[in-house]
């Protein structure tokens, strides 16, 4: 049942007036879309368990967090003080590695020199492509995007090179606006590393833009660690031109709340789109991915899996919406949603979205629900391991097939054990 | 090999067990000594896997009278991890597909969780390793298996076989094996029977729970016993089992209905 609907909009209204006056006037080169993005946010209702995409989330932490968080206190938290901005110079083969700092406020470029086949966009290129992504995938206006409009000061935009390999890994701690915009020219390749990390109340906001030239490949892993007086809102954009090949696998845990919303557009079809999604949940935790994919074209494939652990009283929501229009003839798409309950009071929302017009189609959906296996345990116990270390290896296992996916920078980010995976009695 | 000053390893005393609303044993005695093999034979339907999941603590199973004793020790009352890790071994009729654990993790876990308790070092990665490598011969296994997810697409001789791997690990004092012989085709009971047969010794003991004489061609029981309706029926060596194979079953039948007819007296068991 729909039980606490703490956020009453009157609540989230007001709470977006004050935060909206804690801001810092507008600054620096994202300024203009500033300005737009508070206009729109005083006048845009917030999110409220009426309308669909909200049903079953609930923001009423948002009024809990302190207010002015935009401004982060200090850059670098602990355990990744010495990963200073720096280049990596890369040995052999293998591509170039970046890794930065992202704390949506200093220049993460500067003092830099980019390696071979990654530039910075101009200001006028950025001009002329930022909210590009955002408009394709029809996210432009939607509530947690215009927060970031309104908020965030400054865009990390990186091109990379026609032909080129680059990896890149971003690290970001504590409370933040942070906006990215991508562009892969043809065929260039990017392995992206991502680390959202939240050891404190506080906002952390990302809105990702990433445009795939044809024959284009990005390789997205997204980490995302929190806290439970923290709130995540993410919206990742992505547009994919023919022959490209997208796999973006994002894993959330530990957050009060974490809403992620990846949008896929398939601009003519004939692409490759693989995702995977893990979020875990305890205590009164509340995850939710809304993904959107849409087919403009013939042929476009999709391979989706989406995972959930829910235990003590969390929640976690789950709906894939997949748009295939009549363009969109001969697309292969399957979906599937598995979830793991492993609490009576947890809760498990999961929702596949099919809209399918065309009719020389594949598209396979599937949703389950489930607790650790009985006869799994059993036989674990039967060969001396205890129940509690028999359960942690059974979730390990279940969280494995998403992790395992991850590049290996973001893999070394989410250390099982620091998934806070708990067990209780059956 | 019987030995009648062997130390006795586990003494079953009337044991009565449910599975939901269901009665299955109705009565089971059984006393084994160390350096014994038994064969538990029967019809499907007559306990036997009931027996063997009850000594292994399945959740599913409560023991509602009877009792247990496991070296002088009340068995009904520990937990299954610990039944494992003093020595009791069950080899189940369908080893569990585990997707996502590793095999060689799986084993070391296990092999370490049974070290512990008897006071052995724990063994690291590069250690165990070698010990797996050296009793997968027991099994003649591939070692590719060690790396795939437990039982994960193995077909049925090769859960079988990893069955008899865990074993070899374990080194149980009572392994329990549930129709091990099932699925199996003649080289793979081969190969089965012959890690059994190399991990039996004088100091454990092994309780084979079978539907056919072919498993006992390849080891050969020192006690054969008939179970029906929850209890063992008649025990005698392993002409018993040859006596079966050729009149089949319906004996028992006649039996068991005498015996209801009359009043009912506890069976004197070897």
């Amino acid at each position: 049942m729909s039980a606490s609907v703490t956020a009453a909009p009157a609540g989230l209204a007001g709470w977006t007036h004050r935060w909206l006056d804690a801001l810092p006037a507008p600054a620096g080169a994202l300024a203009p879309v500033q300005e737009r993005g508070r206009r729109a946010l005083a006048e845009l209702p917030p999110p409220s368990s009426r309308q669909e995409d909200w049903r079953f989330t609930d923001l009423g932490l948002l009024l809990q967090l302190p207010l002015g968080s935009a401004t982060p206190a200090a850059a670098a938290v602990e355990p990744f003080a010495a990963a200073a901005s720096a280049t990596t110079a890369a040995v052999g083969p293998s591509p170039v590695v970046l890794r930065l700092q992202l704390d949506g406020r200093l220049d993460p470029l500067a003092d830099l020199t980019l390696p071979p086949g990654l530039m910075a966009l101009s200001p006028g290129e950025i001009a002329q492509a930022l909210g590009h992504t955002l408009a394709a995938t029809g996210c432009e206006r939607h509530w947690p995007v215009e927060l970031n409009h309104a908020a965030a000061e400054r865009v990390l935009a990186l091109r990379v090179a026609s032909r080129s390999a680059v990896r890149l890994e971003l690290l970001s701690s504590g409370p933040a606006p942070l906006r990215l915009l991508l562009v892969l020219e043809e065929k260039a390749e990017l392995e992206l590393s991502q680390l959202l990390h939240a050891d404190a109340p506080g906002l952390t906001s990302l809105v990702m833009e990433a445009h795939l030239g044809r024959g284009a490949r990005l390789r997205h892993g997204l980490v995302a660690r929190g806290h439970d007086g923290a709130a995540l809102l993410g919206h990742l954009a992505i547009e994919q031109e023919p022959e490209s090949e997208l796999q973006l696998t994002a894993v959330s845990a530990g957050w009060g709340l974490a809403r992620l919303e990846p949008r896929v557009l398939q601009v003519d079809g004939q692409a490759s789109s693989t995702l995977r999604g893990l979020q875990l949940v305890q205590g009164r935790q509340i995850a939710d991915t809304h993904s959107h994919i849409r087919f403009n074209g013939p042929e476009g494939q999709l391979d989706q899996l989406h995972k959930a652990v829910a235990s003590g009283q969390g929640r976690s929501v789950f709906n894939g919406a997949v748009r295939v229009p009549r363009a969109a003839q001969r697309t292969n798409a399957a979906q599937l949603s598995r979830s793991l309950l492993l609490s009576d009071r947890a809760r498990i929302d999961t929702k596949p979205e099919l809209e399918i017009v065309a009719d020389d189609v594949k598209c396979a959906h599937g949703a389950t629900v489930s607790s650790l296996q009985t006869d799994e345990l059993f036989y674990l116990q039967s060969r001396g391991i205890d129940a509690d270390q028999a359960a942690q290896l059974l979730q390990r296992a279940f969280c494995e097939e998403v992790l395992r996916d991850l590049p290996a920078a973001a893999r070394a980010w989410c250390p099982l054990e620091g998934l806070q995976l708990v067990s209780e009695p059956a | 090999m019987i030995r009648p000053e062997a130390p006795v390893l586990l003494e079953i005393r009337d044991l009565h067990a449910r599975v939901e609303d269901k009665a299955i044993l109705k009565g089971v005695n059984l006393t084994i000594r160390a350096g014994e093999i038994h064969a538990v034979m029967g019809r499907n339907g007559s306990g036997k896997s009931t027996l063997s999941k009850v000594l292994a603590g399945h959740p599913a199973y409560s023991v509602t009278a009877g009792s247990v004793s496991y070296r002088g020790e009340n068995l009904l009352e520990m937990e299954p991890e610990q039944r494992a890790r003093l020595g009791v071994f069950l080899g189940f009729q369908y080893p569990v597909e585990i997707p996502g654990v590793s095999n060689l993790e799986f084993l070391r876990v296990a092999t370490n969780a049974r070290r512990a308790e008897q006071g052995h070092e724990e063994l690291d990665t590069f250690a165990f390793e070698d010990l797996v490598r050296e009793r997968l011969q027991v099994v003649q296994m591939d070692p590719a298996f060690l790396d795939r997810s437990v039982n994960e697409g193995f077909s049925g001789g090769e859960k079988k076989r990893n069955e008899i791997l865990q074993m070899a690990l374990l080194e149980p004092l009572v392994a329990i094996l549930d129709e091990t012989d099932s699925g199996l085709d003649i080289d793979a009971l081969r190969i089965v029977a012959g890690g059994v047969n190399q991990l039996a010794g004088p100091d454990n003991a092994t309780l084979l729970i079978t539907h056919y004489q072919r498993l006992l061609d390849a080891i050969t029981p020192d006690y054969v016993h008939v179970m029906a309706a929850g209890r063992i029926l008649r025990t005698g060596d392993k002409e018993l089992a040859l006596e079966l194979e050729q009149r089949g079953y319906d004996w028992v039948d006649q039996e068991l209905a005498a015996l209801d007819a009359a009043a009912r007296q506890p069976l004197e068991v070897a």
